[in-house]
C-alpha cells in the first residue's frame, strides 16, 4: 500500500490509464481540427468528436445530436442557466434552485438576480432533500427554470429528479440539473428523469480535466439556449471554440467505461463505504452521518464526529486526502452552507469530514484509513475541553459562550 | 496550507495537556471561544498565593492544529512567570513563536484571552476568600 491515500474523489478523480491510452494519438499524431471540412485531418477529428458524443449520450440516454461539448461544468451550468434565461427571458424571469447547489450554479443565479431574474432557493430538509411541496408551491407564472443537482458534492445526497422532472414537464417549465457528481456512479436518464437540461464534467469521472459536456434536449420539447461567448459558432450555435479533441475523446472513453462497469463498480465502492462508516461508528462515540444514507451515491460518507474540529483532525490524518466542512479549511473561513442547510448546528459542520471513495481506492486502504481516524479523533477528544463537559453531564447547548 | 515546524510539533507533542480542579481555590480556570466558531479553549492556572508565581499550567483545545499550538505554548510561557507577568503576555508573541500566517492570527488572541480569562478568575477566587476571611 503507498501513501498518501487519495479519498478525495468528489473533488476530482484520478483519470484512468485507459483513457489516457484512448487521448494519447490526439495530440500529436492526429491533431486536425475538427472543423476542418475540406481534408482528412479534419475528417479523422471530426470522427473522434462525434464517437465521443455517442458514447456520452448512451451513458445517459440521450440522442448525439444532444451533445455539446464545454470546458467543464462550471461553463456547462452558467450556460444552461444564463442562456435558457436570456434565451426564454420573454416568458419570464424566474428560476427555482435549492440552497444545497455547487457555487457554479448558486453564483450564476446571484448573477442573475442582479439582472433582474427572481430566484427561489429551496432549503433542504433535515436528510438532505428537498420537499418536492415547496417545490410545487415556489412555481409562479413567471417560472421558465428549475437547476436542482443529482447528487450533492459534499453529502452525497441524491434529489428526486424522477419526481422534479415530472412536476417541471407538467408545467411547462424547463428542468436543467448538474449531474456532474451523478453520472457514471449511478444510473441517469435524460427521458426517464425528464431532464432539459443537464451539465456533465469529465474529471469526476475518471476523465480529463478542462473538458465538459452539456446535454440540450431537442425534441418534445427542443430547447435552446443564447450562447455566452461568440465565435465560429460551434456546436449547433451555442458555444463557440475549437473543440478540445483529445479531452472530448478522453471524456467519451471515460463515459464508456463507467456504463460497461458502472454496476459493478458500484457496489464494490458501496460495500467500502458501508465499511468504513461501520467501523468508525462502532469504535467511536458521538459520530453523526450528514444527509440521508437511503439517497445518497454509493461512494460518498460525509461524517462528523462531534468534539473534534475538522481542520486539526485533517492534520492527523496527514498522509490521506479527504476533506472537511470545517471554516478553518474553507477559503472564506465559513463552515460548509450545504451542511448549515441541512440545519446542523455550525458545531457539526466543523466537526465534519467528507471521504469519496474512487475507483482505485483498495479494502487495504479503507482499513488503514479506518484505523488512522479512529486514533486521531480518540486522541483529540482527549485534548477537547467539549469533550470533557460533554464527558461530565454538561448540555454544551446550555453553556454561555463567548464568542468571538 | 503548510504548518510551520513548531505548530506541528506542538499538535504533535502536546505541552501540559489535562485539567486541575476547577474548585481549587489556587487554581483560575479561562473558557474562551465557542463551539459555533470552531473553537473552544480551556486553559487553567495554579498560582503559589503566597509568591504570585504561576506553579502549574493545563489547557485543552478544541480547534484547528494552530489553536491547540498557540494553547500548549501559553501554558509552555506562562508557568514559573507572576500573574502581573502573565497578564503582559500579547498575542504577537505567540505568533512570531509559531510562525502564525495572517489567517490564524485570531488561534492567537484566543489564547491571550483565555491567558486572562484564567487569571481574572484566580483573582477573583482570592478576593472571595479574603472577603470570606474578614466577614468570618
Amino acid at each position: 500500500m503507498k501513501l498518501p491515500i487519495y479519498l478525495d474523489n468528489h473533488a476530482t478523480t484520478p483519470m484512468d490509464p485507459r483513457v489516457l491510452q484512448a487521448m494519447l494519438p490526439w495530440f500529436t499524431e492526429k491533431f486536425g481540427n475538427a472543423a476542418s471540412r475540406n481534408h482528412s485531418f479534419g475528417w479523422e477529428a471530426e470522427e473522434a468528436v462525434e464517437k465521443a458524443r455517442k458514447q456520452i449520450a448512451d451513458l445517459v440516454g440521450a440522442n448525439s445530436k444532444e451533445i455539446i461539448f464545454t470546458s467543464g461544468a462550471t461553463e456547462s451550468n452558467n450556460l444552461a442557466i444564463k442562456g435558457v434565461a436570456q434565451m426564454y427571458a420573454e416568458k419570464g424571469n424566474h428560476i427555482i434552485t435549492a440552497a444545497s447547489e455547487h457555487k457554479a450554479v448558486l453564483d450564476t443565479c446571484k448573477h442573475l438576480e442582479k439582472e433582474g431574474c427572481r430566484v427561489t432557493y429551496l432549503p433542504l430538509q433535515a436528510d438532505g432533500l428537498i420537499d418536492l411541496d415547496m417545490l410545487k408551491e415556489s412555481f409562479t407564472d413567471k417560472t421558465i427554470l428549475v437547476s436542482i443537482m443529482a447528487a450533492n458534492n459534499e453529502i452525497g445526497v441524491l434529489q428526486p429528479l424522477d419526481e422534479i422532472g415530472k412536476i417541471c414537464r407538467e408545467r411547462g417549465v424547463l428542468f436543467h440539473s448538474d449531474a456532474v457528481q451523478a453520472i457514471g456512479k449511478v444510473p441517469i436518464n435524460v427521458n426517464k428523469s425528464n431532464i432539459d437540461v443537464m451539465s456533465i464534467t469529465g474529471h469526476k469521472l475518471y476523465g480529463p480535466k478542462g473538458v465538459g459536456a452539456m446535454y440540450v434536449r431537442r425534441r418534445n420539447p427542443r430547447v435552446q439556449v443564447t450562447a455566452q461567448m461568440d465565435g465560429g459558432g460551434h456546436e449547433r450555435g451555442m458555444r463557440s471554440g475549437t473543440l478540445n479533441v483529445p479531452g472530448i475523446v478522453g471524456l467519451g472513453e471515460a463515459c464508456a467505461i463507467c456504463q460497461r462497469d458502472m454496476q459493478e463498480e458500484s457496489a464494490r465502492l458501496r460495500a467500502l463505504r458501508d465499511y468504513l462508516k461501520d467501523r468508525l461508528m462502532s469504535e467511536l462515540d458521538q459520530v453523526f452521518v450528514n444527509g440521508s444514507m437511503e439517497h445518497r451515491l454509493p461512494h460518498n460518507l460525509n461524517i462528523s464526529f462531534a468534539y473534534v474540529e475538522g481542520e486539526s483532525l485533517l492534520m492527523g490524518i496527514n498522509d490521506i486526502a479527504v476533506s472537511s466542512g470545517s471554516a478553518c479549511t474553507s477559503a472564506t473561513l465559513e463552515p460548509s452552507y450545504v451542511l448549515k442547510a441541512l440545519g446542523l448546528g455550525d458545531e457539526l459542520a466543523h466537526s465534519s469530514i467528507r471521504f469519496g471513495i474512487g475507483r482505485f481506492n483498495t479494502q487495504e486502504e479503507v482499513d488503514y484509513t479506518a484505523g488512522r481516524v479512529i486514533e486521531v479523533v480518540k486522541k483529540l477528544r482527549e485534548l477537547s475541553p467539549l469533550y470533557e463537559l460533554a464527558q461530565e453531564g454538561v448540555d454544551l447547548s446550555k453553556v454561555q459562550w463567548t464568542a468571538h | 496550507m503548510a504548518y510551520s515546524n513548531k505548530v506541528l510539533d506542538h499538535y504533535n507533542n502536546p505541552r501540559n495537556v489535562g485539567a486541575l480542579d476547577k474548585t481549587d481555590p489556587q487554581v483560575g480556570t479561562g473558557m474562551v471561544g465557542a463551539p459555533e466558531c470552531g473553537d473552544v479553549m480551556k486553559l487553567q492556572v495554579k498560582v503559589n498565593p503566597e509568591t504570585g508565581v504561576i506553579e502549574d499550567a493545563k489547557f485543552k483545545t478544541f480547534g484547528c492544529g494552530s489553536a491547540i499550538a498557540s494553547s500548549s505554548l501559553a501554558t509552555e510561557m506562562l508557568k514559573g512567570k507572576t500573574v502581573d507577568e502573565a497578564l503582559a503576555i500579547q498575542n504577537t508573541e505567540i505568533v512570531n513563536e509559531l510562525s502564525l500566517p495572517p489567517v490564524k492570527i485570531h488561534c492567537s488572541v484566543l489564547a491571550e484571552d483565555a491567558i486572562k480569562a484564567a487569571i481574572q478568575d484566580y483573582k477573583k477566587k482570592q478576593e472571595s476568600t479574603r472577603l470570606q476571611s474578614v466577614s468570618a
